[in-house]
């Protein structure tokens, strides 16, 4: 009789034990989504951004249809990418994104009036802002990530992960064909 | 994991700091009472009740939880600060600076304010990350480029993570007032002292108080700026450091910093008790290059060369 109830007690010791698990993973991968959420927002304003940057200065760039026309193939192909939600291909979308429009920021110093366009200029901003929020809001999101599939694979968390399903999420790199210049250093302080 | 515990510990050591400095503000301000009472009221022959100290007391009790609930109100005010307009887009473009260092450092998102004057400087202040406010210069705007701007704003954000803004901002607001209390007891002093001479003669115990009296007016607020200086040092090279961490960029904040040297000029905004909060002492000091032990004693802020190598060698590293 006695073994009994203290079997009975171990089990339900247990039972408490994995509800706490299973609850700190649901914890775990709700952080994941918000911190995701966080650069979806940022990505899908980034390419709400660019048919109106592109309208914007169409009128003054006619000798620059070209890269013009790799901005909207490149927002084309980013567009479909969010839509699939394949974090490895979005960061590939999105770096190439950045490579030509940081392309087209640089075309931007050959056109004086453009500079002068205060829509242009706030237009320009607005889309660093969003490429830099990304950049951020990344580094959060990898952390997040890392803490959750740390979690769903060690013992005894993984017996519940296993139980219940819960699959680890992808990093997300974006994937600038640039990557930012090394920084010089001046050795002579 | 460590590092959690390193900021924790840093915004432990500011509070303490804090308290510290309420404590030693309300010392002053209970000695110099007590000096008043003893010397003017004849405490406590004359009357029995220590009527200056009591007052003192609860001016300066006051005070400090004004300065701990308001701090960042008053010292704004004081600047001439007033909230970035999301419609211009200079001042929409360091909005959107501060929402980038945000998200990179996972604070909440501080009030964005906006000084008119061409001193180039910047400050945060507010008791907790939950109250806080970042200040720039229209001047800071107009020589830095968006990188350098965002290498400043990470070190304020810096300031607001570590609790620095706390310390800052209790301190700025308690000095205001000590400057202002020993002045009235020297008034005080000058009126008072002569009339009764004429009226009483003088007690050579008078005499003594008088002295002690004169001499704590004069060294109270020296004091003051001594201690809030001491407390407030090695933590330039950590914001700067945390600013490189966020922005992933000392290059930009080190280019800052050598454009803030070249336009400072040595004025400060506003008064000289917001000048520990900027990002860069307006003060000559700190601007200069040598460090020795009297410019060291005086300055809010290490040597502001210093602080560009360390940022050049952490860019050298990475």
């Amino acid at each position: 009789m006695v073994a009994l109830w203290i079997i009975l007690g171990i089990i339900l010791l247990l039972i408490i034990f994995a509800i706490g698990i299973y609850n700190s993973l649901v914890r775990e991968k709700m952080q994941v989504k918000n911190a995701w959420s966080q650069i979806d927002v940022q990505i899908k304003r980034r390419h709400d951004l660019i048919p109106n940057l592109v309208n914007a200065v169409k009128g003054y760039m006619k000798y620059e249809k070209e890269t013009l026309t790799q901005v909207i193939e490149a927002r084309a192909k980013a567009v479909s990418a969010r839509d699939k939600g394949d974090l490895k291909e979005i960061g590939k979308a999105e770096g190439e994104l950045s490579g030509i429009l940081g392309r087209l920021f640089a075309l931007f110093e050959r056109y004086p009036d453009l500079k002068a366009n205060q829509n242009v200029m706030a237009l320009q901003e607005e889309l660093t802002n969003t490429e830099n929020k990304i950049s951020f809001a990344r580094q959060f999101y990898n952390d997040m990530t890392m803490k959750y599939n740390t979690s769903i694979q060690v013992f005894p968390k993984n017996i519940i992960a296993g139980m219940f399903g819960f699959r680890p999420f992808d990093f997300f790199e974006v994937e600038k064909p640039e990557e930012r210049e090394v920084p010089e250093v001046d050795l002579n302080v | 994991m460590s590092e959690i515990i390193t900021f924790y510990d840093l915004q432990r050591k500011n509070l303490r700091k804090t308290i510290f400095l309420i404590i030693f503000f309300l010392v002053i301000a209970g000695v110099i009472g007590f000096l008043v009472d003893s010397y003017f009221l004849g405490f406590p022959q004359k009357s029995s009740f220590p009527f200056a100290t009591f007052i003192a007391l609860l001016i300066s009790g006051t005070q400090s939880l004004v300065s701990y609930f308001n701090g960042d109100k008053i010292v704004l005010f004081s600047v001439g600060a007033r909230p970035a307009n999301p419609e211009i887009f200079e001042e929409k473009q360091l909005i959107n600076i501060v929402e980038e260092m945000k998200i990179a450092s996972g604070l909440p998102m501080p009030k964005v304010y906006i000084i008119e004057t061409d001193v180039p400087n910047a400050f945060a202040t507010g008791r907790d990350p939950e109250h806080s406010s970042v200040a720039v210069t229209r001047g800071l705007m107009k020589i830095l480029n968006r990188e350098e701007l965002q290498g400043v704003i990470g070190h304020e954000m810096a300031h607001i993570r570590n609790r620095d803004i706390l310390t800052m901002t209790v301190a700025a607001t308690l000095l205001g007032i000590i400057v202002l209390l020993s002045d009235l007891a020297l008034r005080g002093l000058w009126w008072g002292g002569g009339r009764r001479r004429r009226d009483r003669g003088k007690g050579s115990g008078n005499a003594i108080v008088l002295i002690l009296l004169l001499v704590l007016a004069i060294l109270a607020p020296i004091i003051a700026r001594l201690i809030f200086l001491a407390i407030s040092r090695s933590r330039e090279y950590l914001a700067d450091a945390s600013s490189a961490e966020l922005t992933r960029n000392p290059v930009a904040l080190a280019k800052a910093l050598e454009k803030l040297a070249l336009n400072q000029k040595g004025k400060p905004i506003g008064n000289k008790a917001v000048s520990h909060m900027c990002v860069v002492s307006p003060l000559r000091s700190s601007l200069m290059e040598k460090e020795n032990f009297w410019a060291n004693l005086w300055s809010t802020h290490p040597p502001i060369q210093k602080r560009i190598f360390y940022l050049k060698r952490m860019a050298h590293a990475a």
